[in-house]
């Protein structure tokens, strides 16, 4: 099985703060990050009815599908992304080749704004994920995690979960 | 691969349900959503064709508790069972967790479910995975049908190693929890395991 993907809170503040200045420099609706498997990783923004885990979802197969026509006309991938609607548009980038940048704006702002901010932020978020790396390694070479929350899990507490 | 986020302290996990074209895996996630509390669950998502078959995955999240102060929370995921939308499965069994593999009971399916269980060993072996270490559970389904192949003659030609296997009749709830249970078990003692280094 491969090494599970670890968010620390530490480098989760960062993200934040680099999305949530991305959401109002970029004049966005709301930013969104996720990772290629699906998962959500971070948001910020006014939508606040939105589905996010459907939208993680969807987003990461929507990469998936993406990178498959990529290889079919012999591209690597396609990294940047784009949907426009009749009100609302999807920027989707992929940032330090693993996690999935979204950004969905209106006419309040404009594709070329994004693109400018996108790139911006990618560049910082590149740094944070970087970081995360190298403290995974670190925990890992040190044999294992001290405060990992599975280290003593009982099949009671597994049990505990489907009652 | 399972993403732990210590911020928000939430465990995500992916399974996938694999097998061949109609053979209930939709129908298994449908039961699973149908018999969830609307608070744990979110919606289900199906990406099918007009005839209900599905054309890229359903997805449904599930939120199972807390262990250890982390809610859990497990990603369902299902595959076009069509031999002709493999892409499709390959991209989806990316970041897998864990796998439960539906097998149709009925006698006229049994070179189908071959078929599948060779392909997703194919397909698992292009994303790095190897089917013997995998989290995995068989499952039998349609077992109330009259055409259903005895219990001994699916396992001795479906069975990998000592996984657990379940029959199951989706359309009626049965044994969809038990294999839910068994995976999702299997998921998070392999977590344990790579805590410990």
């Amino acid at each position: 099985m491969t090494t599970p993907v670890v968010m620390y809170e530490e480098e989760y503040a960062l993200l934040k703060t680099v999305i949530s200045r991305l959401c109002v420099d970029a004049n966005a609706k709301f930013v969104f990050l996720v990772d290629k498997n699906g998962q959500q990783i971070a948001s910020y923004g006014e939508m606040t009815d939105l589905d996010t885990t459907s939208l993680a979802s969807l987003t990461a197969g929507n990469v998936a599908a993406t990178d498959g026509l990529a290889n079919l006309i012999g591209e690597r991938g396609f990294p940047v992304l784009s949907h426009e609607g009749e009100k609302e548009n999807i920027h989707i980038s992929i940032v330090a080749g693993r996690v999935i940048l979204v950004v969905i704006f209106d006419e309040r702002s404009s594709l070329g704004l994004v693109r400018l901010r996108v790139k911006r932020a990618s560049g910082e978020m590149n740094q944070i994920f970087e970081a995360i790396d190298a403290k995974v390694t670190r925990e890992r070479d040190m044999g294992f995690s001290f405060d990992s929350p599975f280290a003593e899990i009982t099949e009671d507490d597994i049990d505990a979960l489907f009652n | 691969m399972t993403f732990i986020n210590y911020a928000s302290r939430e465990i995500n996990c992916k399974i996938v349900y694999y097998g061949p074209g109609l053979g209930g895996k939709t129908t298994n996630l449908q039961y699973i959503y149908d018999s969830t509390a609307a608070q744990s669950k979110g919606k289900l998502i199906s990406l099918a064709t007009e005839t209900d078959r599905t054309l890229f995955f359903d997805f449904l999240p599930l939120d199972l508790g807390t262990v250890r102060g982390f809610k859990t929370r497990f990603h369902l995921y299902t595959v076009p069972g069509q031999v002709f939308y493999d892409a499709s499965r390959k991209l989806i069994l990316k970041g897998v967790d864990g796998v439960v593999f539906v097998a149709d009971s009925q006698r006229e399916r049994m070179d189908a479910n071959i078929e599948s269980l060779y392909n997703l060993d194919e397909n698992l072996k292009q994303h790095g995975y190897d089917l013997m270490k995998v989290p995995y559970v068989l499952q039998f389904n349609k077992r109330d049908l009259a055409n259903a192949v005895t219990y001994d003659e699916l396992r001795k030609e479906l069975l990998r190693k000592d996984e657990p296997i379940f029959e199951a009749v989706a359309n009626k709830g049965v044994g969809v929890f038990d294999t839910l249970k068994a995976v999702a078990k299997q998921v998070l003692m392999e977590l344990r395991k790579g805590s410990a280094g």
